[in-house]
């Protein structure tokens, strides 16, 4: 019994949270990526791109919401969602096709597209403040919980309680399946294999005949879906506040190179490792090893091996020792 | 002289925003901005010595200015010596057991073959090494903290004058340039620019966390100053009479005594403000022009000449024979430590020192607008880029609020969005601060001074 508790309590506290933020750094961290393969800069302007988008959900869901549209147990954001990603996408066509494409005809040094991505980072940034305000906005309507944690200590006559939100469940199924459908574009259409073509080799992409600015504009589109669904997620599971969309930014950068910039797939999995470690080593063990050791051995301290003021300092430690040892990336990304 | 016109015609537009200042808002105002544009002018440098002369990307300047911040913490502040008493001697353990680590690991590193096992045997040693630090620490840094927890509760500094933070901040910038240039220089600049921005979050997290060393969020105030206070200087009779030798055609204007008095008076509180304003000023012009001196020099020197070279065409330099690691590293040093210098500046000018105030919008990416607007590999250029971004970034808030009541003109005063807009005025700065560093990077790309090399 113990020891169910025990499994129970590091599911309720690390694996649950993990999962749904690892998903939210993931889709953060295949956008990253995919500008980094496709385009070939480092974009700066991430997190608050995320914000733009969430901001667009917001929007979108107080005015459904003041129509008295409502999708009842749902968030009104899951049908906000797919018009934000049309602002959102025509936000970012329209900042590429004033600042990027210059340099991108150019062809300006990488550092230089760097650059010009923190000047968007300041605009966009300065455009969402204008908009929706610097304060903390929560916009999840419906029900909140799909298991609480009470209920679930009456259901099973344990000790420790698993509560499941549902914003929880919400990410990692969307994540999942838009996750899904991605690789399944980028491995098996024949646009797909354009685009992954032109990260791979641009002059032999662009000599077998594919448009480079037909592969831009659905990238940027691509980027747009991820941006609006990773940051109405976050912002749906905790709460929407620009800064802290600004400070995500670090561990999506952080995930999309630990899994090998360039790489979809190992951004993918490099937002498990970086929430996965970041929960790990600021947890407090005390209550599971409670749990699992005998009474007399019981600990007096609280276990933790960080403190969880250090939650970001573990992933950028992390990403310090991958870039160290493997700079390309634990699956292999591009050669840099 | 002419081919100097364009640097003097910035600059005298410069200090003439700055006096219009002066004379529209108030002295006190256009000094705290002039002062403010002279710390950033220090960190430009920096950031321009790094970028502009070897093209190295450094995004993790807010970690260098935080470490100069906590030197003048630890240079001015006088000890607590009931904290050290109570922990002092396990944190100097803990201090020596570092470096025995150090030393452990550099005797690894040169006695074995490189293997897995030397790896392995690496991660022990810094493993076993941080559990027994947190062993021998964690009893005397809790007794630290429990020492009169509202004033203290850290272990204090030396009580030396704060100047001496200047120099010594440089230093601890530098040393933690040391490390960050042998981890992370190799990288390619992008990737270079991230290790470099996380790393300098790392920093600011021990920072704002590590409370026996610097209070964390609990902030330290009052530090000393090097020059006189405000409330010295009014009982003071000689600056009494200054002020009212310096404004004596104004006083004589007013017959009553006693409105005279009150006249003064007000002067008095103003001058004072001014004046001390001013000492700063004169300080931080010191810094200034002496960087800039070295710095100059430096860009003409032969030293110079090979970071341009080396800039330029990495393996044309180093088919020359120059050391491009080792050049790289000690730039990188040198870089980081002037803005250490700035950091340091900052708080000894603000008196304060607040880690949570820390965030790379305004100590990383602000700066890196400056350097690019400036003109990069141009000293003036970067100064000048200091000056410039720091006045709009304080002024854009009127200019927005003057445009928006401009183009709104025609619209009532309860309108939702001209209140909305008002509302939001102090957010049109990162708008003005973006579109510039847009617009420069479109149409100017090397900035508003861009760099010209003299060959003499």
């Amino acid at each position: 019994m113990d020891f169910l508790n025990a499994i129970i309590l590091l599911l309720n506290y690390i694996f649950v949270p993990a999962l749904t933020y690892g998903s939210q750094l993931a889709l953060g961290a295949i956008f990253v990526t995919l500008i980094y393969g496709i385009l070939r800069f480092a974009n700066f302007a991430t997190g608050d791109m995320m914000a733009f988008g969430t901001m667009m959900t917001i929007l979108i869901t107080w005015y459904f919401q003041s129509l008295g549209i409502s999708l009842g147990i749902l968030p009104t954001a899951l049908i906000a969602i797919p018009f934000a990603i049309i602002f959102m996408i025509g936000y970012m066509l329209f900042i590429d096709k004033f600042v990027f494409r210059y340099y991108r005809v150019s062809k300006s040094p990488p550092v230089q597209l760097a650059m010009v991505s923190i000047g968007v980072m300041f605009v966009t940034q300065a455009v969402v403040r204008i908009i929706i305000g610097p304060s903390d906005r929560r916009f999840f309507d419906g029900e909140k919980f799909i298991i609480k944690a009470g209920e679930f200590k009456e259901m099973t006559g344990l000790n420790e309680g698993l509560a499941i939100k549902s914003s929880q469940v919400l990410t990692i199924f969307i994540t999942l399946v838009l996750v899904s459908i991605l690789f399944w574009f980028l491995n098996k259409t024949k646009t797909g294999k354009s685009m992954r073509a032109y990260s791979d080799n641009e002059d032999l992409a662009l000599l077998s005949g594919i448009d480079p600015k037909r592969v831009v504009m659905i990238t940027w589109i691509i980027a747009g879906i991820l941006a609006t669904i990773g940051g109405a997620l976050y912002g749906l599971d905790k709460s929407f506040k620009p800064f802290t969309y600004f400070n995500n930014m670090l561990p999506i950068f952080a995930a999309a190179i630990v899994g090998g910039i360039g790489n979809p797939f190992g951004a993918f999995l490099g937002g498990y490792v970086i929430a996965f470690s970041e929960i790990f080593l600021t947890y407090a063990y005390k209550k599971f090893f409670m749990y699992v050791l005998p009474a007399s051995m019981e600990p007096e301290t609280l276990i933790q091996l960080l403190s969880t003021d250090y939650k970001f300092a573990v992933s950028f430690s992390i990403l310090v020792i991958v870039l160290l040892y493997r700079p390309n990336g634990i699956f292999k990304g591009k050669v840099l | 002289m002419r081919k100097n016109l364009n640097v003097i015609a910035a600059y005298g537009i410069m200090l003439g925003l700055i006096i219009l200042v002066g004379i529209f808002q108030s002295w006190n105002v256009a000094l705290s901005i002039f002062n403010m544009c002279l710390i950033s002018a220090v960190m430009t440098m920096g950031a321009n010595v790094q970028w502009g002369y070897a093209g190295l990307i450094n995004f993790g300047l807010m970690g260098y200015a935080a470490l100069g911040g906590l030197a003048a913490v630890l240079i001015s502040v006088d000890p607590v010596q009931e904290a050290w008493a109570v922990g002092g001697f396990d944190i100097l353990m803990c201090f020596w057991l570092i470096i025995v680590m150090i030393f452990a690991i550099r005797f690894v590193l040169k006695h074995f073959e490189k293997s897995k096992i030397r790896t392995y045997g690496i991660a022990a040693i810094i493993i076993v090494g941080i559990v027994i630090i947190r062993i021998t620490s964690e009893t005397s840094i809790e007794a630290i903290e429990n020492v009169n927890p509202a004033t203290t509760g850290f272990l204090g500094g030396l009580g030396l004058p704060i100047m001496f933070s200047w120099i010594v901040g440089a230093f601890f910038a530098a040393g933690l340039a040391f490390i960050v240039g042998k981890v992370a220089l190799g990288l390619r600049a992008d990737y270079l620019a991230i290790a470099t921005l996380l790393i300098s979050e790392i920093v600011i997290a021990v920072i704002k966390h590590e409370d026996w060393l610097t209070r964390g969020v609990k902030n330290v105030i009052g530090l000393k100053r090097p020059v006189p206070y405000e409330v010295e200087l009014q009982t003071k009779e000689w600056f009494i009479n200054f002020v009212a030798k310096f404004n004596s055609g104004k006083l004589e204007l007013i017959s009553n005594i006693t409105n005279k008095q009150a006249a003064l008076n007000q002067l008095v509180i103003e001058g004072s403000s001014v004046f001390v304003k001013l000492c700063y000023s004169g300080l931080f012009l010191i810094v200034v022009i002496a960087l800039l001196v070295v710095t100059q020099k430096a860009l003409y020197s032969p030293w110079g000449r090979m970071m341009r070279a080396i800039r330029d065409n990495e393996e044309a330099a180093n088919a020359m024979g120059k050391n491009v690691i080792k050049q790289h590293l000690l730039i990188f040093i040198l870089g980081s430590a002037i803005v250490g210098i700035a950091g340091a500046m900052l708080v000894t000018q603000d008196g304060l020192f607040t880690p949570g105030s820390y965030r790379p919008m305004r100590y990383t990416f602000l700066i890196w607008v400056m350097v690019i607007v400036g003109g990069s590999g141009n000293n003036f250029g970067a100064i000048l880029g200091g000056f410039a971004v720091w006045f709009l970034w304080i002024e854009a808030a009127p200019i927005a609020l003057f445009l928006i009541n401009l183009f709104t003109i025609g619209l009532p005063e309860t309108n939702a969005l001209k209140v909305h807009l008002i509302e939001s005025v102090p957010y049109f700065r990162y708008l003005m601060m973006g579109m510039g560093l847009l617009l420069i990077m479109r149409y100017r790309p090397k900035g508003i001074l861009p760099e010209k090399i003299e060959i003499k």
